[in-house]
């Protein structure tokens, strides 16, 4: 834990800069391993005992991305309401692959980046951010169906293909490439 | 003793219930998500903090190890609030370790997030293994500081490279490639 001991650092001063060595205080926490120390494999192990909830998360999270529309659609896209939107949409961004729903992860970046990348967001049709918003909803409660994640993508690739045009429409000659999507676990 | 001509290979670990880290991230689930490896890794010792205001606030008066922030985040967000960390004197620890963890994963946002005096930088999804490798890398490869009119955070020159031909923007002579030795090194030497 933190120590209380004040230690000052080591300053080297030069013409334009000063290279300061600090007390390296996390130098006590190095120990020798054990070979059958393994804390990585423990960590997964727990992650994997927690996946039973993933779905149910993943589900409150699609509900605020629902909320954060509604605030949308009834106040247009101000700053408040539009970085709301964004926020939960960069939430599910960034842990829906963690939740086993890789899908969603690049359906909620695509609204993500329609946000971002739009000169003047207000100009965003509220039909795009629905379709982005109700794949989400699609995508998460089908994700048990046999064929489920064909469509998934092909709703997704639909989906970039319209944003793309969208963006290139609002001023962008060459817009930025996406990545691939990663592959989703079998 | 190793027999000779052979190098010896030194295991080392973390003793992670020696470390207290403060997690800020203004999703539920994310920090439960951390909260969950922290504790597996072994720590004991997880605070949280739900937007940047509140995890400055939590900073100060907690004055964790290791600091692991979101990007995105109501009120102020990790890159402000790295800044405000991030000033000398303002605080009881400007050197903290700051972990970024966020969705990002441009280069235009890496280089945003080291400029603003991150140590180190980890694109969701979040996997054990590569959480596991950025706390190992603050621990055992400690960077000195760098403090500019511009700057003051981590070295951003992570290697320093011998072969490199370009203008040396540091001014100030040699001794100002100052590498320290990592704990790593030490352990091994020590072997």
């Amino acid at each position: 834990m933190a120590s209380s001991k004040t230690q000052k650092p080591a300053v080297a001063r030069f013409a334009d800069h000063e290279v300061i060595t600090p007390p390296h205080k996390l130098g006590r926490v190095v120990a020798r391993a054990t070979a059958d120390d393994d804390p990585v494999a423990r960590a997964e192990a727990a992650l994997a005992q927690l996946s039973s909830q993933f779905t149910d998360w993943m589900n409150d999270e699609c509900e605020q991305l629902d909320r954060a529309r509604e605030r949308v659609r009834e106040a247009g896209m101000g700053v408040q309401p539009r970085e709301a939107l964004f926020r939960v949409a960069h939430d599910i961004k960034g842990q829906a692959v963690t939740l086993g729903f890789p899908l969603v992860a690049e359906v909620a970046g695509g609204l993500c980046r329609l946000i971002e990348e739009t000169r003047d967001p207000r100009r965003i049709p509220l039909r795009l951010i629905d379709q982005h918003v109700d794949a989400v909803r699609a995508i998460i409660r089908e994700h048990a169906r046999p064929h489920a994640h064909a469509v998934a993508d092909k709703l997704m690739l639909s989906l970039r293909a319209v944003s793309e045009e969208f963006l290139r429409h609002e001023g962008k000659d060459a817009p930025v490439p996406i990545a691939s999507p990663p592959l989703a676990p079998k | 003793m190793p027999p000779a001509g052979a190098s010896a290979i030194v295991m080392i670990r973390i003793d992670f219930n020696r470390l207290r880290f403060l997690v800020i991230d203004d999703n539920a689930h994310m920090r439960r998500i951390l909260r969950t490896l922290l504790h597996s890794f072994g720590t004991r010792e997880v605070y949280e903090a739900e937007d940047g205001a509140a995890g400055l606030e939590a900073f100060t008066h907690i004055i964790p190890d290791i600091v692991i922030t979101d990007w995105v985040m109501p009120i102020f967000d990790g890159l402000e609030l790295t800044q405000m960390i991030r000033q000398p004197g303002a605080n009881a620890n400007p050197y903290v370790p700051i972990i970024m963890l966020t969705g990002y994963s441009d280069k235009r946002r890496v280089i945003a997030a080291r400029d603003a005096g991150v140590t180190e930088f980890l694109a969701k999804p979040i996997s054990a293994k590569a959480l596991y490798h950025r706390i190992m890398n603050i621990v055992v490869n400690p960077r000195p500081f760098i403090r500019t009119s511009t700057y003051f955070g981590p070295d951003r020159r992570r290697n320093v490279n011998l072969n490199y031909v370009g203008v040396e923007r540091r001014k100030g002579g040699k001794a100002d490639i100052i590498k320290q030795q990592a704990l790593f090194d030490k352990v091994k030497s020590s072997a």
